[in-house]
């Protein structure tokens, strides 16, 4: 079971790897768009300082969900899905693979970007490690919710429209105590309340996302 | 128990829903039309003056029983929702479906009084308060709900993946309702309070009580109505 999970992921990320520039341009998204805010709010540093948290968080939530779209696609397309879907393994433990490859492929390279658009934007040093504490917990949350999402709008027309319709209101609480945590250190109050609601959330989004995007990917392949 | 179990299977037929259905939905629809006007004559010719407010507050009569409404009804799709998955009852499947536009409406509208309200009372249209900003996140659940299963072109499929996502944005409404209102504690103090003072006119609450009971009547009457439609369009 483990086997068949470390088989996906280890696949997911072999296929990632030969098409790295699909990486590449997620995480570009990212750079862009909180490069934009300066440009349109005006460079006054404690007006990027105040903002940065929520910045950050707001452009890892567009880029995360940017990528969500490939998710099962590529699959879907040349027939891989079905053979999953038919494999001995447990359905919930192949959706849970397949979020955590999503996670290290698109989640993990957020999280280590972060501290260098917190520089741009002139955060405090000390709280970066708040920063990628916060991001390290909940952006795998965004893949385990997204991936619902994606396995539900799975080879829909305009899917990727839809796909932020319906994955975006459920992203308000990581987003939330993302960028809440990040800003009660900046108030000089401890963060660990937020950050431990964030790895409640991950705890509860890991125990039953797979199930629901099990369910979602047989219906949308039935 | 098993006379019991078997009459609830035989009106989950749509076949056998489809005449009763549509003599609740007409009994339900004159109950709606009594009731709001009566709640409206309460409302705008009984009720007092709020001392306060003053007249600005008469829209709660509409307000609050929408917004009740509103949360209540997503619950009861996702029951629906819940039960068609389970036991693969279509009928389950079209009353979410018909439940979804009539939750957005009174969502809609929860939001558009409210923010009437909060012109005069507040002297703003819209401020990020813990209920509002629930409300609205509300409004997108439902509107990613119909909008999935308008896109879906394949019926069975378009039911139950509906159901699912109503059934994973129900386990989020407490969630995100817990989350914004702390992000609203965090952001910005108690400027603005929605609740309001404890006491409340008796006439008032009858009011309120009244319209609740019609926007009740009125949505179950047109869920009626619309699963009425789906039978005839899907058989």
């Amino acid at each position: 079971m483990l086997e068949a999970a470390r088989c996906i992921v280890v696949r997911d990320l072999l296929v990632a790897w030969r098409r790295r520039s699909d990486v590449a341009t997620a995480l570009l998204f990212f750079v862009i768009v909180t490069s934009l805010f300066p440009l349109g709010i005006g460079a006054e540093p404690d007006l990027l300082r105040l903002i940065a948290p929520g910045v950050i968080w707001v452009a890892a939530l567009l880029s995360c969900m940017l990528s969500l779209g490939r998710l099962f696609a590529a699959d879907h397309a040349d027939g891989t899905l079905e053979q999953l879907l038919l494999s001995s393994a447990p359905l919930g433990v192949i959706a849970a693979a397949k979020a955590l490859a999503h996670w290290l492929v698109a989640g993990v390279p957020l999280v280590l970007i972060a501290p260098l658009i917190a520089l741009q934007y002139d955060l405090p040093a000390p709280l970066y490690p708040v920063l990628a504490l916060s991001l390290l917990l909940g952006t795998p949350v965004l893949s385990l919710i997204g991936a619902i999402g994606a396995a539900l709008t799975l080879g829909l027309r305009g899917g990727g429209v839809l796909l932020s319709l319906l994955v975006l209101p459920l992203y308000v609480p990581v987003l939330i105590m993302g960028a809440g945590s990040v800003e009660m250190a900046a108030a000089g109050l401890a963060p660990d309340g937020q950050l431990l609601l964030l790895a409640a959330l991950l705890v509860v989004a890991a125990a039953f996302a797979p199930w629901a995007i099990a369910a979602a990917l047989r219906i949308s392949t039935e | 128990m098993t006379a019991q179990s078997v009459k609830w299977f035989w009106y989950a037929s749509p076949q056998t829903f489809y005449p009763v259905a549509g003599v609740i939905a007409r009994w339900c629809a004159a109950a709606a039309a009594v009731l709001c006007a009566a709640g409206l004559y309460i409302g705008f010719f009984v009720a007092p003056t709020d001392a306060q407010q003053g007249e600005a507050y008469r829209i709660i009569f509409i307000h609050v029983p929408a917004a009740w409404m509103s949360m209540f009804i997503y619950v009861v799709m996702a029951f629906w929702a819940a039960i068609g998955l389970a036991f693969n009852t279509r009928l389950s499947h079209m009353m979410a479906s018909a439940l979804a536009p009539t939750g957005a409406l009174f969502t809609f509208i929860a939001l558009w009084t409210g923010s009437f309200w909060g012109r005069p009372t507040w002297g703003t249209w819209w401020v990020w308060d813990a209920r509002l900003t629930s409300e609205l996140i509300l409004l997108f659940l439902y509107l990613g709900f119909m909008a999935l299963q308008a896109a879906i072109d394949d019926r069975r499929r378009a039911e139950r993946a509906g159901a699912l996502l109503a059934i994973v944005g129900v386990v989020n409404v407490p969630i995100i309702y817990y989350s914004v209102q702390w992000w609203n504690t965090l952001h910005q103090g108690a400027s603005v309070s929605l609740t309001r003072a404890p006491s409340m006119a008796a006439t008032m609450l009858t009011g309120m009580l009244i319209m609740a009971l019609a926007f009740w009547m009125y949505s179950i009457a047109v869920t009626l109505v619309r699963v009425r439609c789906l039978i005839l369009e899907n058989q």
